[in-house]
This record gives structure tokens, sequence and C-alpha cells, in this order.
């Protein structure tokens, strides 16, 4: 018999980061994110893990890679200025190929902005807050039960593609609490790293074959791979170099790989798209509410349907266009001052309608609001 | 053994400028690894930003180089998730007391068992010269024109008032003694803080008429003053002076240890 | 029986800082016209080894040979 329980979003987060197998993890406390580290500050000793708060969110995020350098599984969660400050180490996580999971919980912003407010403000920091070209898998889950399936992805993906990846949720979606079967995943697919296949003296750490991704040993492996793991740009044996031949192996290296797999890490879901003359874009807790806006305006005979990415970065601009193809309006529907709409804008035709619904006062986006933008636009 | 079995030789010689003594403090290192019989495999060097931080990279160990004042916190990690291995951080003073100021007083109450090496040469040398939190009044850096006008930390006041368990400081040209603490903060359990005196001729020699790196040894020579002395002299005697010996040798539950005391019980399975 | 020293410097490493040269109790050292680090006095050596404990660069060994 299946059975169901009554969860928070944080807490589906930390289960579903103790269900992929995390061993390691360090924050410091900001509200709407803190839970997911308490749930971890209690239940890791339990498994064998380790957890510790650090001094600040920098702390946090150089401690998880420390960890994960030794093997470990790791996750930091944040939020709002957390985040700002996680972007220093998150660059050298995306350098270094350390694989890692960042939760930020949106708040609103900018600055201390409001701790328990909603927000979608921070869709393009999370790909673009970094110095240089770097690259970023950002998932988006929009319920309970969907943050816990997400969070294992993200560890799956991290150990796959040696990269860090973000595991964006909002306030509401991170409070909210639902009932819950997780039973389908009893025996979800759980990926680890890859040990290096060749004997030590011929190990180039950043040498990767040709899948692209690097086999980084776990330092202290007792096996006599020893390395260098240097955010500064470095030759295939980790050290420090400067030559442009280096320079650019390096940011093609670590960027190419998710645009390689793309494919791979791309998720999203539509509702109603096939014959829909208006597509509503929505993501994370604002879907929720255009999912309710598509039933009702498809009660009242209108041809409306709904895409929702759930991986944001990379951007799932293909299985959009395709889905888009037919349509003649897009409402961009986010809780900030229009962010994704200039992706949606990137691959719209000449033809289609690009229509933003823009609300950053702290209440979140209703199933009205969209059916009255949409009116409105469609007028 | 000698001690150069645990260099990548064919990476020298070192990046460092003519009369660095960065450079000597890692000689000191490489004697006493080499005489401690470290575990190349199970040791972790962490160093970041800073060409006291960037030597390391030249070392045989894992080396983990990260960014810029950070390395304690990397550091935390890596020893919490693997209590076994052995981890050493090597920072300059900027690296270690102005941007990482506050990993390293934590990192020093929780009594985890790192070896902190901050080289001390009062000066930011890779960027070219900025004055440090260590930079002693009136001399010049070149955002100190006109001469330091701050007050200078006190690493080893810093690290005793925070909680380190072993804390040190010696010097490039007492040699010998730098031998012993090096020995001594290596092998201490517990957060071990050693403060070594060393001399950037390029970026602090050249500013302060001291251009010749032999001149900033001198230097050293003669404004450091061992405890034992520094006992009998006056406030007004130790004015321009600095201290060197062991300040702090004490015991403290060290952090991975109450971490496994208190919580390994816990553990299922 | 006497010990002598056999001092070698790894010119390949050596930055000709001096600073081996500066704090050597026995005058072991001297630069030449071009500040180049010589050998003068090789068999003053006593073994103190604080010119290979000092430089900076790991270049200098000092070996011990009985006589
Ligand atoms: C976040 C950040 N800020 C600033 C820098 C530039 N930076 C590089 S090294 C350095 C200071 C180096 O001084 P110190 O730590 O004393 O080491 P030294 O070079 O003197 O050995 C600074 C400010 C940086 N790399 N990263
Ligand atoms: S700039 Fe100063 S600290 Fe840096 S290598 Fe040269 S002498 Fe050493
Ligand atoms: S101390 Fe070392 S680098 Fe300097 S001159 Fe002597 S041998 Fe050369």
């Amino acid at each position: 018999m299946a059975k169901y329980e009554l969860l928070q979003g944080n807490q589906a987060c930390a289960l579903g980061a103790l269900k992929a197998g995390v061993e390691f993890c360090a924050g410091y406390p900001i509200t709407p994110a803190s839970e997911v580290m308490e749930i971890l500050a209690e239940k890791l000793p339990e498994t064998g893990g380790r957890f510790i708060q650090m001094e600040d969110e920098i702390a946090g995020m150089g401690a998880i890679i420390g960890a994960s350098v030794m093997g470990k599984k790791v996750l930091t969660p944040t939020s709002g200025p957390g985040f700002d400050l996680k972007q220093e180490n998150l660059a050298f996580a995306a350098m270094a190929e350390i694989p890692c999971v960042v939760v930020n919980v949106q708040r609103s912003g900018p600055s201390t902005g409001g701790a328990t407010i909603s927000a979608q403000g921070d869709l393009m920091q999370a790909k673009y807050g970094t110095s240089g070209d770097s690259p970023r898998i950002v998932l988006y889950p929009n319920s309970v039960k969907e943050i816990y399936g997400t969070t294992i992805t993200a560890f799956n993906l991290a150990e796959k593609y040696m990269t860090p990846v973000i595991l964006l949720m909002d306030e509401t979606i991170g409070h909210m609490r639902e009932n819950v079967c997780l039973d389908e995943f009893d025996n979800v697919e759980i990926i680890n790293r890859k040990f290096p296949d060749v004997a030590p003296e011929n190990y180039h750490p950043y040498e990767p074959d040709e899948t692209g991704i690097v086999k980084l040993a776990p330092f202290a492996n007792g096996k006599g791979y020893r390395y260098v793991i240097n955010g500064m740009h470095h030759t295939i044996d980790g050290m420090p170099s400067l030559t442009p031949e280096n320079i650019y192996k390096t940011i093609s290296r670590i960027n190419d790989k998710v645009e390689r797999y793309k494919e791979d890490i791309w998720q999203w879901e539509e509702q109603q798209t096939e014959d829909a003359d208006i597509i509503i874009f929505a993501a994370g807790c604002v879907s929720r509410s255009a999912s309710e806006a598509v039933k009702q305006l498809r009660a009242a005979g209108h041809k409306v349907g709904l895409f929702r990415p759930i991986s944001i970065w990379p951007f799932p601009d293909e299985p959009l266009a395709k889905a888009i193809k037919n349509a003649k309006m897009v409402l961009v529907a986010e809780m900030n001052r229009g962010q994704l709409i200039h992706k949606v804008k990137e691959i719209a035709t000449d033809n289609l309608k690009v229509v933003p619904l823009n609300i950053y006062d702290g209440t979140v986006i209703m199933p009205e609001h969209i059916i009255q933008s949409i009116k409105e636009a469609a007028k | 053994m000698s001690y150069l079995d645990y260099i990548k030789e064919k990476q020298f010689p070192l990046f460092t400028c003519a009369g660095c003594t960065h450079g000597t403090v890692t000689n000191t290192f490489l004697r006493v690894a080499d005489e401690l019989k470290l575990d190349k495999e199970n040791t972790v060097i962490v160093c970041a930003i800073g060409c006291a931080g960037r030597i390391p990279t030249f070392l045989d160990f894992n080396v983990l180089r990260v960014t810029h004042g950070r390395a304690l916190a990397f550091a935390t990690g890596v020893k919490l998730s693997r209590p076994d291995v052995k981890v050493i951080v090597f920072m300059g003073d900027g690296d270690a007391v102005a941007i990482g100021g506050n990993h390293f007083i934590h990192a020093a109450r929780r009594n985890i068992d790192i070896t902190a090496i901050i080289s001390h040469n009062e000066i930011y040398g890779m960027t070219g010269g900025q004055y440090a939190p260590t930079t002693l009044q009136g001399f010049k850096a070149t955002t100190a024109p006109y001469g330091m006008i701050e007050p200078a930390f006190d690493v080893c006041e810093l690290a005793k008032g925070a909680g380190s368990t072993y804390v040190a400081r010696s010097d490039v040209y007492h040699i010998n003694h730098l031998h012993k603490v090096m020995k001594n903060a290596l092998t201490h359990k517990g957060f071990s803080t050693l403060e070594v005196i060393t001399s950037c001729p390029t970026q602090f020699g050249r500013r302060n008429k001291m251009a010749d790196p032999i001149k900033l040894v001198e230097r050293i020579r003669d404004i450091t003053v061992t405890q034992t002395a520094a006992e009998k002299m006056s406030v007004e005697e130790l004015k321009d002076k600095i201290v060197i010996g062991e300040f702090v040798k004490t015991e403290r539950p060290e952090l991975t240890e109450i971490y496994e005391e208190k919580l390994g019980k816990l553990r299922k399975n | 029986m006497s010990t002598a020293y056999k001092v070698q410097i790894n010119r390949k490493w050596c930055k000709n800082c001096g600073i081996c040269l500066a704090f050597c109790p026995k005058n072991v050292f001297s630069f030449d016209e071009k500040k180049k680090l010589q050998i003068v006095n090789e068999i003053q050596c006593s073994g103190c080894l604080m010119c290979e404990k000092r430089c900076p660069d790991m270049c200098m060994k000092i070996i011990r040979e009985e006589e």
C-alpha cells in the first residue's frame, strides 16, 4: 500500500539529499532555507555523515567543496544575500570541476529584502552571478514531491558532469506542506562520480577522455593519485598556467560539457500545449497558479497551455521553441521585473507576441492575475 | 629520503623573486616533513592566493589551492569529512588575517586539527605591494605612499584569543628555531598556528630602502627577540621588536574527536 | 681523521640572492663582479648548514666527506 506523509518543501529537499547519498552539509542560517540544514544536522550523524554550521556562507561553500574534494557528496542551503556570498566559491567549484549541490530558496531581494517573502529574483544570478564564463545547471521544482526527486537529480547531475548544481526553490514551495507518497523513488538511480581508469603514473586529472568529463580521484585515496586542484587556469595536471592554450582549454571544457549534454539535463513539463494559441511560461510557485489558470481558461473554451521549465539552466530553448511553434502569444509570468522573458524573446519568432506578467510586491502570482493578463493582452 | 623528495622537481625553479624568503619557510617545511616522514598520500595541503599561497602547488602532496583567504574554510571541510587525513594550510598574512580573518578565528575556536602556517611578509606581494594588516606603522606600500598609518595586527595574539591550542612565532633568520617550532606545530593535536616572519624584497624591500634581500633578513635578525630575552626587556625596549617563541601549548578537545564522541553513537548500521 | 665538506650549488635554481653568503659564519661564499654567487673558501666550511637551511630556493647542498 502506498505510504503518504505530510512534508514541507525544505524537508523534502533534505530527505531527497539523504536519499541521493549526501554525506556532508555545511551552511549558515538564513530564512527561508534554514530547515534544510536543520534537518541534515539531525540526520547526517545517523548516516555517518557530517554537518557543520560555518561562520558565513563563503565558508559554508568552501567547506562543502573541501569535503567534495575528499570524495563526499555535499550540499549547502542558502537564500538571498547568502546566495550572493556563495558566488565566489561557486565559481571555484565550476572552474575546478568539483561536484556539489547548492540550494537557494529564493526570498525577496535585493539585499536583506524580505526574509519570509517569496520571490523569483535570482533566476539570472543563478547562472550569471559569478565572474567569468562558467557553466551552471539550475533546477527549479514546483511541488514537495518534485523537490524530493529533483534534489536527487541535482546530486546525480553534479556527480555525472563534475560541476556544481543549483537547486532553486522559492519561499512558497520551500515552506509549503503537501501530503506526498515517495514510494516511486525507492529504487531511483543514484549516480556516483567516476574514479580514474588509468594508472597513477599516466593520470592527468584535467585531461578527460572522449566523454569530456574529468575523473577526479578523491584526495587521499590510498591508490597513489596525487595532484593539484586549483582555481586558477590550469594544465592537465591542475598546475597554474596562463598560456592561451590552457586558458582556452579550461574555459571551453567546463562550459562545453554542459552544452554537450544539455538534452540529458533538460527537464520541463507541458500542459495542453499541442493546440494552444496562448502559452503560459512559468516556473516554481508561479507555475502552480499557471496550471490552475490553464484549467479555468480551458473550461471557458480558451486554447491555453503551460510550458514549465524545470531545468532553468541550461535553458530548454529547443523544447520551448517546439512548444510555442504554433502559438500566437506567450505570457511569461515571473515574480521579478522580467528575467527569463529575455530567454523566451530570444527564441520567439516575429509573429509571436511575448507578454510579461511581473509581480514583485511580495505577493504570489495567482491564477486570477494570469487570467486577467491574458484577457488584457488578447484584447 | 631527502627533503627534496617532497617537491615536484620538474616544476622548479620556484616562481618567486630572488631572495623571497617565503621559500625559506618551504625549505624548513620540507625538512620537517622528511623528518616526520609525512605521508604524502594521506596529507592534504590547502592554500590559496598570494605568493605564499602559490608555492605549495610545487609540493608533491594532494594540494587544494582555493580562493583568496578561504583556505581554512575549505580545510575545515577536508578535515571534518576525513578526520584521518593530515591537513596543513599555508597562507600569506593578507590571506590569513585580512580577507581570511573570520575563517582563521573560527578554525581556531573550533580547535580542528589543522596546522596553519602563516608567512608574514608585511605586504601584499602578489598584487604589487599594497599594505597588509601586518604592515608596521610608518612603512611604505603602494596604498600607503605616506607610510602606514594603521596599527598592525598581532597574529599570535589573535590566534591566542580565538582559542588556537598551539601558537608560535618564528622567522627565517632563526632557522633552527623555525625548524623546532614547525615540528611542534605539525605534531600538535588541535588547531596550531605558526606565524613566520618572512621578507619580500620586491614589493616591501624596494619601497622601504631595503631592496637587497640580505638587508631584509638582517632586519629580521635585528628586530626579533626571543621570549626569554623579551622577559627581561622593558615595554619601551620592546616597542619595535617582534618576539619569537611558543606562546601557547595547551590541550583542548579537538573538533573531529568531539564530533565522533558526541555524535558517533547516533550512527545507525 | 678530519671532516671536510663539499659545497654544491644547484645553478639551475639559484637566483643569486646572497642570503647564504651573508650569513655564512666562515665566509665560504662571495659574489663575483656580476653578482653571481661563488664558492671561494670551501675548505673553511664547518658544515653548520645555515646556507642550506636558509636558502629560499632549495639549491644549496652541503656534503659531508670523511677523510
Ligand atoms: C577575492 C580576491 N580579492 C583580491 C584578490 C587579489 N589578491 C591576490 S593575492 C592578494 C594579497 C596577497 O597578499 P598575501 O596574502 O599577504 O600574500 P603574499 O603575496 O604577500 O605572499 C590579493 C589582494 C584576489 N585574488 N581575490
Ligand atoms: S613579490 Fe615578494 S612575496 Fe612575491 S615572490 Fe616576490 S619577493 Fe616573494
Ligand atoms: S641562498 Fe640559495 S638562491 Fe640565494 S644565492 Fe644562496 S644558493 Fe643561491
